[in-house]
């Protein structure tokens, strides 16, 4: 559908050239959005009508707690003033203390970061690479037994709430049918996950299971779309083999579009985790965030939910970059 | 389906399949399909449960009638809870609201991204700036964290609850709208709308959104999924209809201290939760392949024009 | 190879064997399906090169697909041999066919930048063909040098390190035609080499083709819709209708002297860039496969047809030098085919010119497409806007239409200056200016019948009253021929010709004083752009407005315009009366233009109209 009328493009446009500037404006558009989140989630604890103490506090609040609580979120001064001390507490590695315990929030925080990024990792790895080969598996075969029952159970399982496939899991491997593993991720306070592998499991097997189907799905259409290409079937008629065919004509045109899948999944992880780490009682962020809610405790929840946008942020940037190295140039050329 | 040059007699296989126009043709013939009807089935039959359910529960949901986790018995088919309130009625009272909370949620969401979405696309320029910055801030949290960081404020407030699963829906069908309609703002037929001095909301609704019709249910259909999914979940985490109220989320957190007592507590919930999306899930999936006709979701075929568009800048 | 060109006239004795022969080649839809191509037997010799021939849906692509053993998604090889040096390569296994792909027959793709692997160096590509049929590292890339030789592409060793995308669309065909060359094939198929490029760049590519078949004695079959490049280029030429060769012959013979109907409307259809003739269409459309009736396939849209060709399945017969499929071959062959000449338009009308455009320059971003552009509509003529891609001819269409807003310059219409985007337009200005799309496909809303469609026209442009409005559409798409069940249809139940038909009733709808056609004729098929060139001549000598007609197509300038402009690169190379312009051109680039564009060569001299058959 060539409009005639844009003169062809140089062809020999510079080929590193775009790239470095697209990572350059997607850096910037990150720094935007990081700073929006924070006047977000510093502005979610302004909204608040009345006297925000009095609010997170309730009713029953003794004079005592409403005063600390007003000198802990700084309501005593200007907007301007209390969004300035918070964000400069982020940056010196003091953003503030718990309103529960009186604990500095990043001595309870810092060990669920280490918890959770060690469970998302783990995970994503896993999921990625079983993601990809069944994906591409399933393209190859496709409209094969395997494709279908592949497809059926992906869409199946796409539908679940991650907590309907945790409490499943422990229904069959930790109560009801067999006990195999714990059901409950206990860890003294303070202790990091890989001290216990073994508590690992059943919060990473059922994000594990959640994610695969997206990046299943995902790389089987791409790799679908790679195989029935004209390029694929000019190599065909080229009497290039069929190993080679899909290995070095489809696979490379199929992957960026599943990093970006990839990477979108890194990125539902960062909320998965919140229930996962629930069900599980796993020391996590996630965990710690629900826990933070539900005692109002205001300082917690800013930290986390900020660290999780930020983790989100720079996840899409790293994602956007690697799938832009990754994508064959004539799709961006147009 | 571009038509360039002459084109090669391959693709007449393809020319058969149409593009079907009465969008409730499409929607019965999805309905037609394997798939189609297994999910309609699923779907119809938690709902049923949900809407009779109160009507027919033998006890009421927050009496208590019953042991604690006492051991299904004819009285009590799938047992008591925690408290030893009667499961079933508990069960069949618990997802009304589910229901109408996902309903909305969704609406309100797919309104607003489909809005946000195709004025982005249609009108480019500053308001696309605008609305896309909005679209990328909203973005960064999790849907579930956004959630949880409104009702952190505001207290687990139902309609608060549904604003806040709406809210976070919109980026995500405003990025899938943009996409599409991108691609159609190109097409020479908003061109000769435009040569016709047409306004530009008027363009949008007359000329874009007609063709987004099948696009947009497949997000409905999706963001359905989702809405079930997050309602349910922020129940379960314990931000829900307050206490005594019976809700499927809820009941799979309290019961579940008691699985190996009464399991029934814990899975029939988690059951019905899981048809349900799994129902509107499978329906969603064949619709979509009744209508658009590909293997791939226009959600995630937008991202793959997010990729292409953010380097041909 | 020692075959060099052999006379054609001596066809009978001591020519070589066939090096392809094709026999009774059929392939369905699906094992049992109904048939998309059948019974197509032809045979070419080495150094030779067929030419297959027909518009979209006729199965060429297919047939040429099949000669490599493959058949698209959906289609099945069903019957039939391919015999190349005399074995079948139909018959061969799967790992066999392999190893003959490449090899010793090979494929030249309709479209390069799609069939170029995006993610791998054309360098690479190439190898390629070389390295899987075990050609050793340096032999290979030996092989790779002489072959860009070949192609005339001199390959600074750079070129082979870049990506596709790189290259333009004359780099990348060369770089196919490379590949396909490589491997030293006995047969090569090549599937519409030349759509989309320029017409000097394609006279190249051909040029090239000619020369590697007939020095390296390769059998080439040569797909095209385009009968005047594939006459200047083929000793042999197979018509296809239907999913049958319907008349095949010696160039000479199949379009110099057309026998079977549809030959002779395709003949009568390709417009002439030498003389002013009137262009003759085929109504109607081809019948889709499972479509096909019992009898002739194209009984239904041909003027000799009798009562037996809705029955009968015409079997070849052989009629002055080639075989047709036609019943009625023997009575037709006596009788001339018919070629109008154009009847002149009304002159010029006096008075102030229609539409008046001085100094325009546009550009796209940073890019410059056009460059203080100036011509002159006079009321009631047609001037032909020319050029190659890229020339800014359609940006001179948008520029004028409102549609592109990035411009400088003066563009008066009626006296009086036009804003620049079609927003700061009134109504009535819109109204007297209207656009026609160069793709019907996507010009029309696939959510609104016909009706609706010029309605929304009638509503936002005229105060026709919504009773009206129906009958006033009905009255338009009379004019384009089309009847008024029409109203009711969706775009997608129409053929192209039939949606650019109602494009051009939406604008005919409200009067207009000027039509700005671009491109409107160029993703049809030639009988259906024979059909929609005499509609807009008609229309326009009926109702007199003003036309702009933008096209690549130089051929057809005579058919419709009077005044011409050579566009090239944004500027006005040359502009004069059509006459003037393409007999004696005096800019340099319009002369190669016209010496480039392929004509319809096979002897063909003018003949008065002869008459009709009974």
């Amino acid at each position: 559908m060539a409009v005639a009328a844009a003169p062809a493009q140089p062809a020999a446009a510079a080929r590193a050239h775009p790239v470095a500037r697209l990572i350059r404006r997607r850096l910037a558009i990150g720094v935007v959005t990081l700073f929006l989140v924070s006047v977000v989630v510093f502005l979610a604890t302004e909204v608040l009508p009345g006297n925000a103490a009095y609010a997170i506090l309730g009713h029953n609040a003794t004079p005592v707690r409403v005063r600390a609580l007003e000198v802990a979120l700084h309501l005593n001064r200007g907007v301007l003033g209390q969004y300035w001390s918070w964000v400069s507490g982020l940056f010196t590695g003091n953003p503030g203390h718990s309103l529960v315990n009186g604990q500095p929030v990043w001595g309870y925080v810092e060990p669920r970061i280490i918890n959770s990024a060690v469970l998302v990792f783990v995970v994503g790895a896993i999921g990625a690479l079983a993601g990809v080969a069944l994906g591409a598996v399933a393209a190859l075969r496709k409209d094969g037994w395997l494709d279908h029952v592949t497809s059926v159970i992906a869409l199946a399982v796409t539908s679940l709430p991650e907590f309907v496939v945790a409490i499943a899991l422990v229904i069959v491997l930790s109560t009801v049918i067999w006990h195999v593993l714990p059901a409950v991720s206990l860890l003294a306070p303070g202790s990091y996950a890989w001290s216990q592998p073994e508590l690992l499991v059943l919060p990473a097997a059922t994000l594990v299971i959640v994610i695969v189907p997206y990046i299943l799905r995902m790389m089987r259409a791409a790799m679908v779309e790679a195989l029935e290409s004209d390029y694929v079937e000019m190599a065909r008629l080229k009497g290039v083999p069929e190993w080679r065919v899909v290995l070095v004509h489809a696979l490379p045109n199929a992957i960026a579009p599943t990093i970006q899948v990839i990477g979108l999944n890194f990125l539902y992880l960062a909320g998965g985790v919140v229930v996962v780490e629930y069900v599980f009682n796993f020391p996590g962020i996630g965990q710690g965030l629900v826990s933070a809610v539900s005692d109002r405790d205001i300082p917690v929840i800013q930290f986390i939910v900020l660290v999780l946008a930020a983790f989100y942020v720079v996840m899409n940037i790293i994602t956007d970059v690697i799938a832009l190295l990754a994508t064959p140039r004539r799709r961006i050329a147009r | 389906m571009a038509v360039d040059a002459p084109a090669a007699p391959a693709a007449q296989p393809g020319q058969t399949r149409r593009i079907r126009r009465p969008q409730w043709g499409t929607l019965l013939s999805a309905t037609r399909t394997p798939r189609g009807a297994i999910g309609l089935g699923l779907a119809s039959l938690v709902v049923l449960v949900a809407v009779v359910g109160p009507l027919v529960a033998p006890n009421s949901p927050d009496a208590l009638v019953t042991l604690a986790f006492g051991k299904p018995s004819g009285e009590f088919p799938l047992g008591g809870d925690s408290l030893g309130r009667d499961v079933l009625s508990r069960v069949l009272d618990g997802g009304r609201a589910l229901l109408v909370m996902a309903t909305c949620a969704t609406a309100l969401g797919v309104a607003g991204g489909a809005a946000a979405g195709v004025s982005a696309a249609y009108l480019r320029g500053v308001s696309d700036g605008i609305i896309m910055r909005a679209v990328d801030v909203i973005l960064s949290f999790p849907q579930l964290v956004f959630a949880l960081l409104l009702l952190s404020l505001l207290g687990p407030k139902l309609w608060l609850i549904t604003i806040a699963v709406g809210v976070s829906h919109g980026p995500q069908v405003a990025r899938v709208l943009r996409s599409a309609t991108l691609d159609l703002s190109e097409r020479d037929f908003v061109k000769a709308a435009e040569l016709q001095g047409m306004r530009p909301v008027k363009v949008m609704w007359k000329e874009i959104l007609p063709n987004l019709v099948s696009p947009l249910m497949v997000e409905a259909g999706l963001r359905l999924t989702y809405s079930i999914v997050i309602i349910a979940g922020l129940a379960f985490l314990g931000f829900g209809q307050p206490p005594p109220a019976a809700s499927w989320g809820t009941m799979i957190n309290e019961n579940r201290d008691g699985l190996s007592l009464d399991p029934w507590a814990v899975i029939v919930p988690a059951l019905l939760i899981a048809l349900l999306t799994i129902g509107t899930n499978t329906f969603t999936d064949a619709f979509a392949r009744v209508a658009i006709g590909v293997d791939r979701r226009p959600d995630e075929a937008a991202l793959i024009e997010d990729l292409s568009q953010g380097l041909g800048e | 190879m020692s075959h060099s060109e052999a006379p054609q006239a001596e066809a009978e004795a001591g020519r070589p064997k066939a090096r392809l022969e094709v026999a009774g080649l059929e392939v369905r839809l699906g094992r049992s399906g109904p048939d998309v191509v059948r019974e197509v037997t032809f045979a070419v010799r080495a150094g030779e090169v067929l030419g297959l021939v027909g518009e979209s849906g006729s199965g060429k692509t297919t047939v040429a697909l099949a000669l490599l053993g493959h058949a698209r998604r959906g289609l099945c090889i069903t019957a039939g041999q391919v015999l190349l040096d005399g074995a079948d390569l139909l018959a061969l296994s799967p790992r066999d066919l392999r190893a003959a792909r490449g090899a010793r027959v090979s494929y030249v793709p309709q479209d390069p930048s799609s069939a170029l692997n995006p993610a791998l160096p054309v360098g690479a590509q190439v190898r390629e063909v070389l390295r899987v049929h075990s050609r050793t590292a340096g032999a290979a890339g030996d092989r790779v040098a002489e072959v860009m030789g070949e192609v005339r592409l001199d390959p600074p060793p750079e070129m082979l390190r870049r990506d596709p995308h790189q290259l333009s669309g004359g780099q990348q065909q060369r770089i196919a035609l490379a590949m396909a060359f490589a491997g030293r094939p006995s047969l090569i198929v090549l599937d519409e080499p030349t759509t989309g490029l320029d017409v000097s760049t394609q006279r190249h590519v051909l040029d090239t083709v000619r020369s590697l078949c007939r020095s390296h004695g390769v059998a080439a079959v040569y797909v095209s819709h385009d009968l005047a490049v594939v006459s200047d280029l083929v000793s042999e030429v197979a018509v296809m209708y239907a999913g049958r060769v319907v008349e095949i012959g010696p160039v000479a013979r199949v379009l110099g002297e057309p026998v079977h109907p549809y030959t002779r409307g395709l003949v009568g259809a390709v417009p002439s860039p030498e003389r002013a003739e009137a262009l003759a269409g085929i109504d109607g459309q081809q019948p889709r496969p499972g479509r096909r009736g019992p009898g002739c396939p194209f009984a239904a849209r041909c003027g000799h047809a009798i009562a037996d060709c809705a029955t009968q399945v015409p079997e070849p017969v052989t009629v002055a030098g080639r075989a047709v499929r036609c019943l009625r071959a023997q009575g037709i062959q006596a009788t001339q085919p018919e070629r109008l000449p154009l009847v002149p338009g009304p002159p010029a009308a006096a008075g102030g010119p229609a539409l008046l455009v001085r100094g325009v320059t546009a550009s796209y971003g940073h890019r410059l497409a056009l460059a203080g552009v100036s011509l002159e509509v006079p009321p009631r003529a047609c001037v032909a806007v020319v050029g190659e891609s890229g020339s800014g001819k359609t940006t001179l269409a948008r520029c004028v239409a409102g549609l592109h807003g990035n411009w400088t310059g003066e563009i008066t219409f009626r006296g009086r200056p036009l804003a620049r985007v079609a927003r700061r337009r009134d109504k009535d200005t819109l109204g007297r200016v209207q656009y026609v799309f160069q793709n019907p496909y996507t010009s029309l809303n696939p959510r609104k019948t016909i009706g609706q469609i010029i309605g929304q026209q009638l509503e936002e442009l005229t105060s026709v009253s919504r009773r009206d409005r129906a009958d006033r559409a009905a009255d338009v798409l009379n004019d384009v021929s089309l009847a008024p069940d029409v109203l009711s249809s969706y775009p997608d139940q129409l053929s192209g010709g039939e949606r650019q038909r109602v494009a051009i009733a939406r604008a005919l709808a409200v009067n207009p004083d000027l039509l700005i056609c671009d491109e409107v004729t160029s993703s049809l098929d030639v009988s259906v752009q024979a059909i929609i060139v005499e509609l807009l001549r008609r229309i326009q000598r009926e109702r007199q407005f003003a036309m702009i007609f933008i096209t690549h197509n130089l051929a057809l300038v005579r058919s419709i315009a009077q005044t011409a402009v050579v566009l090239r690169r944004g500027e006005v190379a040359e502009s004069g009366p059509v006459e003037q312009i393409l007999g004696h051109p005096a800019d340099p680039y319009t002369q190669r233009l016209m010496q480039d564009v392929p004509r319809l060569r096979p002897s063909r001299t003018h003949r008065p109209p002869g008459p009709r058959p009974a």
